[in-house]
């Protein structure tokens, strides 16, 4: 009840806000807000620290900027060529990955996308250290527009309120009550005879799609995909996004994104743009040492003790 | 349906941001804003970055402050030498903030996609330090203009005489984007036109940290000369490297792209003869000695050919509205073709259709130990290369009149 | 041209000179990682941005005190290692007892900091430490020319890790060590202190990035992202090797190196990506890696 009002609110705030904010600006939230929910799922209701990511996100951005650019597709069938690709390469590291637990897990999942940054430094295909420039928004089913900042808003939000859906669909399935499960007593999972490596790579794929949606949608946007998205710095970034807004909530990856992004933003554009590393580096600590909840996570412990029973 | 949302869609932009056409007459939005975009603490800090934005803002306050009675104002970002930031930037800038030029420009990689997105939304793109003759050539657009110098004048200044010195055989260490491509296919081109052969090349990622593997490569290849298609902090370390190893005493070590800063940063006994082309040098005569004097004064170290160029580029655009009477692009673009820089910078010099700045070019040879005065005193002007023979001829497809 | 069966004997050796100087820092850096592991079981992701204050710090003292390469070659690690020392105490014990995960985000946002804070300081471009006089110059090998500083690179990390093993297998201290990684309270009811022998075990870890950092930085640009362009490969010389032993640590480190340097002679193009393949042939045929146990 109190997720469907919360989510009512935000849809009418994702409504009216390009009428007050920049557009470009909103859209960039959203896509990292649509990642991080991607990368939640794995964190927050798997318990599985996946540092590679930023490689699904580079995938779905690098094959939907190809497809628009020169085979010509239509923006919603370029999006899904992006979301597939990183979803198939999901599926592969993710079969690699899930073997190992904890620590292992991370370091693989991050020497993997490592693999696939440099692959996508040297294809010529990406345009290396240039990027892969003057990507075409397109027209959506091949008449609509999506050139104007407003159309491409609405058609953005739409594109994240679809993957917000299903992430929460998933956690609330049964599917997702087993990985709940598997994250709070593996050994348990696996007496009840699941088969706990199995349940991981579903995840995983579903996540590394979802973020491959995010990456597509995103290089529509800014008309660019670059190194930056599949760059270990990134797999870091939606990190901290997710830890700073409260992993394994709801809400909290949208929270964090939209933080880290206005952050972000607001240190680039001045003389403070030195310390925008120093910063993120600062967050991390403090949410570590003091706020493992998230800003989210707190809310809802606030909520809980007053008005909770 | 469509076109009566867009109409209420774009009433209520504009009533937000304020942000307006192009108008045919006067100034938009009451201000001409200038967005100078460089890499502001990165491996290309010193050659454009704060210098940039030091040397734009000298050239409007020596131009007035104010032009048809608006206010200039300027505003800076760093770009970290990422094409994805430098774009979002300069996107943001135009759409959102009313900036009228983008100017700085460094890196080709970052300025490839910059000009995208000017050119989409008719804006100027002032580039001051870039080094690939992409904008005026295969990604020409008639909303560019390309100040100081680019690949084929130094393939052109450098390569050539070595070439026709005897020098046949030429092995690449190239930077690996933009930039260092566009260096090595023209100077590759310039060798083989000229009898020579190129016997192999590497690429090296910007901000690579150790050369060694490529030095070696470049060892072991058999070439007459090692030319580094790199610049900035590359450059640097990769002929501290090619030292260390001894390619500089087994063959000629070329760098083809050198700033006064790097130059600087080496020792002069490594650097030290090595001969090179250059747009400008702040010690050439007393017009370039009085203002880089005062460049000086207030930046801290001398300028880069990037830093006055973007001070020369920014006065003709300025100028160029004044006798426009509007800071429109298209209008603002063709008085600035139709006039002629001339300052302490442009010599000779004409915006040409394309968009390319011809100006004199001069081949300078890096100073020994022995024959510097004081530290600042890094090139001898060995020569002065004629624009029209620098830049080459202009394609037919940018003839943008 | 000296030629074998048609390779360049020149230009393949010199490569795997490169990547044995390179497997050199790898077995440093991994060797470190794989101290601090054993004993604290985290995985310290801000041992590359220790490398890098190593680096900066050879380069701050000779530049505004005076102090040569060679007393900053003792001087440096000890200052990086009680940094470790004050960062366990202070900051990792705190959450020693929370999922290890959290470390590794903490050290994560720690290199981030001392990254960023060395950005603002010296810029990105990176600042150059002269060779020392000693070591200038080379020899003329019969297929290559060596630099002396290159050999001495070479020459004393493998020192330095043999040592480290020695002590950690052969000696007492190091019986201390591992009995205190597979049993800390048993080891505390015989009266050892764990908690010192942790921190001290997390300095010295991090020490050994220190004195990396200052091998480096004559022939490294010294500059903020030296460290983390560096962890990266370290990480997967980790997973290819598995955490099992100190040995196997500096054994994948070197062999690594070497494997980067032939490939850079047969295919450079593949020069990066070749040890993170080699990873995934690791993980498909061995998942602890070649010198782990399974956890």
């Amino acid at each position: 009840m109190q997720i469907n009002k919360t989510a009512v609110a935000l849809i009418g705030l994702g409504l009216v806000a390009p009428f007050i904010l920049y557009p470009v600006f909103l859209m960039k939230v959203l896509c990292f807000a649509l990642f991080a929910c991607a990368f939640n799922l794995l964190l927050g209701f798997v318990g599985l620290l996946s540092f590679g990511h930023a490689a699904f996100l580079g995938t779905g951005g690098y094959i939907t900027g190809y497809m628009m650019l020169h085979v010509g597709l239509t923006p919603e069938l370029g999006i899904l060529c992006g979301t597939v690709a990183a979803g198939v390469l999901g599926a592969i590291y993710g079969k690699l990955a899930v073997k190992r637990e904890g620590i292992y897990f991370a370091m693989v999942t991050l020497a993997l996308a490592q693999l696939i940054f440099f692959m996508y430094l040297q294809a010529p295909f990406t345009g290396g250290e240039d990027g892969m420039q003057g990507v075409p928004r397109g027209e959506l089913f091949g008449f609509i527009d999506l050139s104007d900042n407003m159309t491409m808003y609405y058609f953005v939000f739409a594109i994240f309120l679809f993957g917000f859906w299903l992430v929460n669909r998933t956690v609330h399935s049964p599917f997702g009550q087993i990985l709940k499960a598997i994250r709070e007593n593996e050994p348990r999972a696996v007496s009840l005879g699941y088969n706990v490596n199995d349940y991981k790579w579903v995840a995983f794929v579903i996540s590394a799609a979802l973020a491959g949606l995010a990456g597509s949608t995103k290089t529509l946007v800014f008309q660019l995909a670059s190194l930056t998205d599949a760059h270990w710095h990134m797999s870091g970034e939606v990190v901290l996004m997710t830890l700073l807004g409260g992993m394994g909530t709801i809400f909290g990856p949208i929270v964090g994104a939209a933080s880290v992004v206005t952050i972000q933003n607001y240190l680039s554009g001045g003389e403070l743009g030195n310390y925008i590393h120093i910063i993120m580096g600062l967050i991390f600590v403090v949410c570590v040492l003091a706020f493992r909840n998230g800003i989210v996570g707190e809310i809802q412990k606030v909520i809980k003790r007053n008005f909770g029973n | 349906m469509k076109s009566l949302k867009k109409s209420l869609l774009s009433a209520a932009v504009a009533s937000v941001f304020a942000v307006s056409g192009a108008q045919a007459a006067g100034i938009s939005d009451d201000k001409v804003k200038i967005g100078v975009l460089a890499d502001m603490g990165g491996v290309y800090a010193d050659i454009c970055g704060k210098g940039c934005v030091t040397a734009v803002e000298m050239a409007v306050e020596d131009f007035g402050g104010t032009v048809l009675g608006k206010p200039i104002e300027v505003v800076s970002a760093d770009d970290q030498n990422k094409p994805d930031i430098g774009s979002a930037k300069a996107r943001e800038w135009v759409e959102s903030q009313g900036v009228d030029a983008v100017t700085g420009l460094v890196a080709s990689s970052v300025t490839g996609a910059v000009t995208k997105v000017l050119t989409d939304n008719k804006k100027i793109a002032l580039i001051s330090t870039s080094a690939s003759h992409a904008f005026t050539t295969k990604a020409c657009s008639p909303y560019n203009a390309h100040w100081t110098y680019n690949v084929v004048a130094l393939a052109n200044g450098t390569v050539k005489p070595m070439v026709d010195a005897g020098k046949k055989k030429w092995f690449f260490i190239t930077a690996d984007y933009a930039f260092g491509h566009a260096l090595e296919k023209v100077a590759s081109g310039v060798i083989k036109n000229n009898g020579g052969e190129v016997v192999g090349a590497v690429r090296a990622p910007l901000g690579t940290t150790d050369f060694s593997s490529y030095v070696l490569q470049a060892q072991s290849s058999g070439a007459d000369v090692v030319a580094l298609a790199n610049a900035g902090a590359d450059f640097v370390n990769s002929l501290k490297t090619s030292a260390e190893f001894g390619l500089t005493e087994m063959v000629d070590v070329a760098g083809l792209l050198v700033f006064t800063h790097n130059a600087k940063a080496l020792d002069p006994n490594i650097a030290g003869g090595m001969k090179l082309t250059t747009g400008f040098y702040w010690d050439m005569d007393d017009e370039t000695r009085a203002w880089s004097k005062r460049f000086k004064e207030r930046h801290g170290s001398i300028p880069a050919m990037g830093q006055a160029g973007a001070y020369s580029m920014t006065m003709h655009y300025l100028n160029a509205i004044k006798e426009a009477g509007t800071d429109d692009a298209d209008t603002v673009m063709k008085v600035m073709k139709k006039n002629k820089p001339n300052d302490f910078f442009a010599r000779n010099a004409y915006l040409r259709n394309d968009g390319r700045m011809v100006h004199d070019m001069y081949q300078v040879r890096i100073k020994k130990a022995d024959e510097r005065k004081n530290e600042d005193d890094i090139f001898a002007i060995e020569q002065v290369i004629p624009g029209e023979q620098a830049f080459g001829p202009m394609l037919s497809q940018c003839d943008f009149k | 041209m000296a030629t074998f069966l048609g390779i360049n004997l020149f230009g393949l050796f010199g490569q795997l000179l490169v990547g044995l100087i390179n497997g050199s820092f790898y077995a440093l850096l991994s060797l470190g990682l794989a101290i601090i592991f054993g004993l604290l079981k985290i995985i310290n992701f801000a041992q590359g941005a220790m490398y890098m204050l190593g680096a900066f710090f050879a380069w701050m003292a000779l530049n505004y005190m005076g102090i040569n390469y060679w007393a900053a070659l003792i001087i440096v690690p000890l200052a990086v290692g009680c940094i470790g020392v004050l960062m366990e105490r202070y900051l990792l014990r705190p959450i020693a007892n929370e999922d290890h995960l959290y470390s590794l985000l903490l050290t994560f946002g720690l290199a981030l900091i001392l990254q960023g804070a060395f950005t603002h300081m010296f810029g990105s471009s990176g600042m150059s430490y002269a060779i020392p006089d000693e070591l200038k110059g080379g020899n003329r090998l019969p297929f290559m020319y060596l630099p002396n500083y290159r050999a001495w690179i070479i020459i004393s990390s493998l020192v330095v890790c043999v040592a480290t093993w020695y002590m950690i297998e052969k000696t007492k201290l190091g019986a201390y060590l591992r009995a205190g990684t597979e049993n800390p309270q048993l080891m505390q009811a015989f009266g050892i202190n764990v908690p010192l022998i942790v921190t001290l075990t997390f300095g010295f870890g991090v020490g050994l990035a220190g004195f990396a950092g200052v091998m480096a930085a004559p022939v490294y640009s010294v500059s903020p992202d030296m460290g983390s362009n560096m962890l990266i490969v370290v990480f997967a010389i980790v997973v290819i090797g598995g955490m099992g032993s100190i040995g196997g640590a500096i054994l994948t480190g070197l062999g690594m190196g070497i494997v980067e340097g032939l490939t850079k002679y047969f295919y450079p193009e593949a020069s990066t990506t070749v040890i993170f393949a080699v990873m995934v042939i690791v993980l498909l045929t061995k998942p602890a890696g070649l010198f782990g146990k399974e956890a």
